[in-house]
């Protein structure tokens, strides 16, 4: 796994701490060119995952990427699915039921599962989660997708509900059919430790908060960093600058000085905050980790958003 | 440990399924739902007790509380049912649609002493209890106006065919959508005492409101304005805020962030100085032991649970404290109607103005 991925979150009008600031980010990436410029920067900048939802915006950089292969040699997606509000939304209008119509290919498996009530619901369920997984996964046909992710709301829902066998399902299905590896993103790092240990996921790949401040580290940042120290799974670090609530240095100082933190995910809008974010991990984890980038001349500006 | 069961089992009812379950201090016991296949999910991967029938559930299981998050028309029966068994009661919001129904629900409760609680989760929300606290020091002096808004993505083209859909139902933006912002009114403020110039109107959907404008009056004076639109896709999803204007400055509060603008310093809150002041949800927002989708869904529920621990019956997020916001909805619900109801021409040999200066004192008066 990579040191150093790219997210999303500021491509689609995500931001923890201003509703402004995302409406400000929405309006400047509309056009999927200024994602793909962003991209594009940061691949020349020595990224090289992009780490990404399933958002339907994201079929469109997957085709530029699957057209232009050569220009971008070792790029890889790693996808963290689903994007939830496209099904929340649809089960808000529609209900449950009528929602998973609209997602799922054919009706084959939800129509026995209407009929049958509770029995067909029983055995049936296991093969309608394996349809959602393959419907997400269409628009990374062809392009590398060594890690696959369960998105927080859904993995965190099914960690509150106690639906444990389901990230087995999960972690078997992306395995078999995609030779990836399962990835899963929560809020509740604890939690989410102790019930893939129950369910026997040995040294998972799992994507939570970490930063100085503790913010959206339920369960306390103390049990974090027990966690990480015991460094029985992988864990990469998301949200390190709390949404801007720290200053750039002091949080990757932080979650670089971290044992067990095996790679970080950050989101930027620029070229220069790319260059720097990169610059200020690679000071404290080094060359071998996180390797220069030869030929970049363009100078750095600005300190990461 | 208390013994929970859920009614409900629609998004929010599966949301309050997962936090109740993850919470060390709450077993819950049984859930209830008309829909099979979802209780035989849960059943087959949790083991939890299954109904088909609240009043089944709530006879056979011994319960201490339920938590309510079925269709908004069908919220005065089962908790009106709950209460009488002596059960505490959390019911999603809107409280009821019929505030006498509610006016008796909190009786029955009182009564019976026992914990209630409405799911108005933006109360819950480190921004607006921010907001909340300064408006309770005196930041901004006397208040005047202010504005209550909320905005978001649900209905975006003419379809749907779910209970929101239905006005008997309790569907509709009113509800669903202003509902919350009237309630930020009455935690940040307390209730208007009178509501003109109601507009419901219809976007898209064809039985229910899609948005909804409102003027509210104050028993001090001041005045503000409701503004809720659920079919506006610019949003990304529900966005609430609210802006209040005193003789001393002025608050922007949403779900992220607490602007402040103050004139002058406050005695007792040496923090804010004079212009802006911003407080950003990552510094306001206090840690809960589970998180799904947002703090303050865990932190309603938490607050629930250790309120039927310590048996605290008065809290600021009652059934009585919810019934205000009914009373307010109603009143919009009746603004709007008696608006219809009348003659978009005058009568022949009438007057424009005079009739319209009659029916303005009568309205006033019927308030």
């Amino acid at each position: 796994m990579d040191r150093v991925l790219f997210g999303d979150n500021q491509f689609f009008g995500i931001n923890h701490m201003s509703d402004e600031k995302a409406r400000a980010q929405a309006m400047r990436f509309q056009d999927t060119r200024a994602i793909l410029e962003v991209l594009e920067a940061a691949y020349e900048e020595g990224v090289r995952v992009f780490m990404c939802t399933t958002h339907e915006r994201v079929a469109d950089v997957c085709d530029h990427f699957r057209s232009n292969a050569a220009r971008f040699p070792g790029f890889e997606f790693y996808p963290c699915m689903p994007y939830a509000h496209k099904y929340a939304d649809a089960v808000t209008e529609h209900g449950v039921l009528e929602a998973l119509r609209q997602f799922l290919p054919a009706d084959g498996a939800l129509g026995a599962l209407m009929r049958g009530g509770l029995s067909a619901a029983k055995k049936d369920i296991d093969g309608i989660a394996r349809l959602l997984i393959d419907a997400e996964m269409k628009m990374f046909a062809g392009l590398r997708t060594p890690v696959i992710f369960l998105q927080n709301v859904v993995s965190d829902l099914l960690l509150g509900l106690g639906f444990k066998d389901a990230f087995r399902v999960f972690a078997d299905h992306v395995r078999l059919k995609y030779d990836a590896e399962p990835g899963f993103i929560t809020m509740n790092l604890p939690l989410m430790v102790e019930t893939l240990r129950e369910v026997g996921l040995e040294n998972p790949i799992i994507c939570s908060n970490i930063n100085r401040i503790g913010f959206r580290m339920c369960g306390g940042i103390a049990a974090y960093e027990a966690l990480l120290r015991e460094n029985r799974f992988r864990a990469i670090a998301m949200s390190v600058f709390a949404s801007g609530a720290i200053p750039p240095r002091d949080a990757i100082e932080y979650v670089c000085g971290l044992p067990g933190v095996q790679s970080i995910v950050f989101g930027a809008s620029s070229r220069a905050n790319i260059r720097e974010t990169r610059r200020l991990i690679r000071a404290c984890w080094g060359d071998a980790a996180v390797p220069a980038v030869v030929g970049s001349s363009r100078q750095a500006g600005a300190g990461p958003a | 440990m208390i013994r929970a069961g859920l009614v409900g089992l629609g998004k929010m009812g599966i949301s309050h399924c997962a936090i109740l379950n993850a919470h060390p201090n709450v077993e819950l016991v049984a859930v209830c739902d008309s829909a099979q296949y979802v209780l035989g999910v849960l059943n087959k991967y949790t083991g939890v007790r299954t109904y088909g029938d609240f009043r089944r559930m709530i006879d056979e299981v011994a319960l201490d509380c339920v938590v309510v998050a079925t269709p908004s028309r069908t919220h005065a029966d089962v908790v009106q049912y709950a209460l009488e068994r002596d059960l505490d009661v959390f019911c999603e919001k809107p409280f009821v649609l019929d505030p006498l129904d509610g006016e008796r629900l909190v009786e029955l409760a009182r009564g019976r002493g026992r914990v209630t609680q409405v799911g108005y989760h933006y109360r819950f929300v480190g921004a607006f209890r921010e907001a909340r606290r300064l408006l309770e020091a005196g930041a901004l002096g006397r208040v005047h106006h202010l504005r209550a808004e909320a905005y978001g993505p649900v209905v975006l083209r003419p379809r749907g065919s779910t209970w929101r859909s239905a006005r008997a139902e309790g569907g509709g933006c009113l509800y669903d959508y202003a509902s919350h912002a009237i309630d930020l009114v009455n935690f940040l403020v307390g209730p208007p005492i009178a509501v003109s110039g109601a507009t419901l109107a219809k976007v898209f959907s064809r039985d229910v409101e899609d948005e909804v404008y409102a003027t509210l009056r104050f028993g001090d004076g001041s005045s503000g304005q409701l503004a809720a639109n659920w079919s506006d896709e610019s949003y990304r999803r529900m966005t609430t805020r609210v802006s209040v204007w005193g003789t001393n400055g002025r608050i922007n509060v949403d779900r992220q962030e607490c602007q402040i603008s103050l004139r002058e310093r406050v005695d007792g809150l040496p923090d804010l100085g004079p212009g802006w002041t911003v407080r950003y949800t990552t510094e306001l927002t206090a840690p809960v032991g589970y998180y799904l989708r947002g703090e303050e869904y865990s932190a309603q529920i938490d607050h629930f649970v250790q309120a039927v621990a310590q048996r605290r019956t008065e809290h600021p997020y009652s059934f009585a404290c919810a019934l205000e916001t009914d009373r307010v909805v109603q009143m919009i619900l009746r603004d709007a109607e008696s608006a219809r109801a009348a003659p978009a021409a005058p009568p022949a040999g009438r007057p424009a103005r005079r009739r319209g200066l009659l029916d303005s004192i009568r309205r006033v008066l019927s308030h």
